[in-house]
């Protein structure tokens, strides 16, 4: 699968910079040239555009824009990835269930996931910033994982509702495979495709929307310098210090697109009927 | 008979759906002895599948085995087994082969992979052991080169392949008996008759008892010691193949013999049963065949005919056992005349 992963040059570009920019969150203290919320030098240093000493420019305090940028990584990755393997993981568990026993369950997971679904997340968390401020890093990740499984189990609900009349589940049951088997060997391979799409976009998803919420100051606890955070102290002078909000908005940009295009390339990895997308191009121009 | 392995009484499946209750089984009994292969035969909608399916206690809701129905196999009534027992019974004991090969493996695993886990779950075997199974199993039913052929996808096999490869994984556990259900319907007809003797070869060699579902005659003369009809729920004639063959007793049984293509035969165009089979949420009282039937008279009407034993082993649901002078005076069926005014 790796191998069919590999093959397209766009998924390569995309697992490259998801590999730089997860390496960059690990390694931030030896990459990060100078202490992300040291005032260098209030004085002399404070608004510097992007220069040899400082690629990204400092910001208004004197602080490095690259530094804190790289730090930041730790944050929003950490945000973006935890949140989207918990909501995944629920996702899948309760649409497998809800879509699997159906009847009774089914009705009462899904009437519940509709309602749900049907509040506007950003108001959800809104209302909970209103309520009780801005939450820390493991409860911030932990709402966002709650607020975003929804669409996963209703995604594989269908999937494992469309599964579980097919043949070869029933010849699964019939040859005495029970039912915990049945679920994570047989529906759960076939419902991750999809799952693990949409757990891909989701990750985008929530660094975009941890960034909105920054923004708007109901984000992440301030000096927790999340990408989104950065633009937002930068938001004020946009025009004239460009660079404090260009870079995190570019490193946001290149992150997403990432992601997304690894959600792609996985939905045609996992299928393993699928035509590698190379012999596929190959076909209709042929045919051309 | 040989001693019966599987005895079925008395067994009803019904669904129960938005537009009533469909009585899919309705009332059948019959037995499979041991190292025995019987056919079943019917048309779509007879209640042919919704049987195997009860076997294995596969009914899904809305379906549901009624209470009073039996099934006794090796000694035990299939449905007083707890969930787990069942489970222990299906592919150890009792084994099934679909129809349709292109769908009844998971296109995600290994075909070895597949096969093996049927040894894993019932045998306990390990990863290792049970990939040297599978690939025993596969040489068995004649997959060349199966060291290599474990390692492929189902979807690079060929459908009579795949379906070797089903056969492969309902022998894995050598059962006591196997339900082939249309075995052969999806493949090709060159492929069908090889797939056939390959399961009728190791099912002998092995003393497998094989309940054969179908609707091809063609496949029961040649498979089956015995074969039950089946219409509208219900068995309708039950006898020995070569009883059956040479006399149809019920007018169901009549139709479908003279509905099969014979070679040498002097009509250019195949005989008919005219009109289709009632909906399961609404059976007619009395026979339900008459709309159908040649022969019918007030009394099948009336009065729903009991499975007359007609000697020999052979019984057949129709009242004509009691009045056999009125084969002699056929009418056009009631469902001919209809469609006969309706155009």
């Amino acid at each position: 699968m790796l191998h069919a992963l590999l093959r397209d040059s766009r998924t390569r570009i995309a697992l490259v910079v998801l590999l730089l920019v997860t390496l960059g969150a690990i390694l931030a203290p030896v990459l990060a040239p100078y202490d992300p919320i040291a005032l260098l030098d209030i004085e002399l240093l404070p608004n510097q555009p992007p220069s040899a000493a400082h690629p990204f420019g400092t910001d208004p305090v004197s602080r490095d824009v690259l530094s804190r940028l790289i730090y930041g990584t730790r944050v929003s990755l950490a945000v973006g990835l935890g949140s989207a393997t918990l909501a995944m993981s629920f996702g899948i568990a309760v649409g497998m269930i809800a879509g699997f026993f159906g009847g009774a369950v089914d009705a009462v997971l899904m009437r519940f996931v509709d309602a749900a679904i049907s509040v506007p997340r950003l108001l959800v968390l809104l209302m909970v910033a209103s309520l009780w401020g801005r939450q820390g890093l493991v409860p911030f990740t932990l709402l966002m994982a709650g607020t975003g499984w929804f669409t996963v189990s209703r995604l594989v609900r269908a999937e494992t509702i469309a599964l579980r009349d097919r043949e070869f589940v029933l010849a699964a049951r019939a040859l005495g495979v029970p039912t915990p088997r049945l679920l994570v060997r047989h529906v759960l391979p076939n419902v991750l495709a999809p799952a693990l799409v949409a757990a891909a976009l989701s990750i985008a998803n929530v660094i975009l929307l941890e960034a909105s919420l920054s923004y708007l100051g109901i984000g992440l606890p301030t000096g927790t310098a999340s990408w989104g955070a950065i633009i937002q102290d930068g938001a004020n002078d946009a025009v004239d210090l460009w660079w404090l909000t260009f870079f995190p908005g570019l490193a946001i940009l290149v992150t997403v697109f990432a992601c997304n295009a690894l959600g792609d390339a996985l939905r045609d990895a996992f299928d393993p009927r699928q035509l590698p997308r190379d012999d596929s191009d190959a076909l209709f121009a042929s045919e051309a | 008979m040989t001693t019966p392995l599987l005895e079925i009484e008395n067994l009803h499946t019904f669904f129960y759906t938005d537009n009533g209750v469909a009585r899919a089984v309705d009332g059948v009994s019959f037995s499979v002895g041991v190292g025995e292969t019987v056919g079943v035969v019917g048309e779509s909608g007879c209640g042919k599948s919704v049987t195997a399916l009860s076997i294995l206690r596969l009914v899904r809701p809305p379906g549901r085995i009624e209470t009073g129905s039996v099934m006794r196999f090796e000694g035990r009534d299939l449905l007083e087994l707890n969930e787990r027992e069942m489970q222990h019974v299906r592919g150890n004991r009792i084994a099934m082969v679909f129809q349709e090969p292109m769908t009844a493996l998971n296109p995600v695993f290994t075909i070895g992979d597949q096969v093996g886990e049927v040894a894993r779950i019932h045998a306990g075997m390990s990863k290792r052991d049970a990939w040297a199974k599978a690939i025993e199993m596969l040489k068995i039913v004649g997959i060349p080169a199966p060291e290599q052929r474990a390692g492929e996808y189902p979807h690079q096999l060929s459908g009579g392949m795949r379906q070797r490869v089903v056969i492969a994984m309902a022998l894995v556990m050598n059962p006591a008996l196997v339900i082939a259900d249309e075995p052969t319907t999806a493949l090709d007809v060159t492929i069908q008759a090889q797939i056939l003797e390959l399961l009728a070869e190791l099912t002998r060699r092995l003393g497998t008892s094989v309940l054969l579902i179908t609707h091809d005659l063609g496949v029961v003369a040649e498979n089956c010691t015995r074969v039950i009809v089946m219409y509208a729920g219900e068995v309708v004639e039950e006898a020995t193949t070569v009883d059956l063959f040479a006399r149809a007793h019920h007018p169901y049984t009549e139709g479908l013999l003279g509905a099969m293509p014979r070679v040498g035969g002097e009509k250019d165009r195949l005989a008919t049963i005219p009109g289709t089979v009632p909906a399961p949420t609404n059976w007619p009282k009395g026979c339900r065949f008459r709309d159908r039937c040649p022969y019918s008279w007030e009394r099948c009407e009336s009065e729903h005919p009991p499975l007359y034993q007609i000697g020999g082993g052979h019984s057949s649901r129709c009242h004509l056992a009691e009045e056999p002078e009125r084969r002699q005076h056929p009418h056009p069926p009631l469902a001919a005349q209809r469609g006969a005014t309706a155009a």
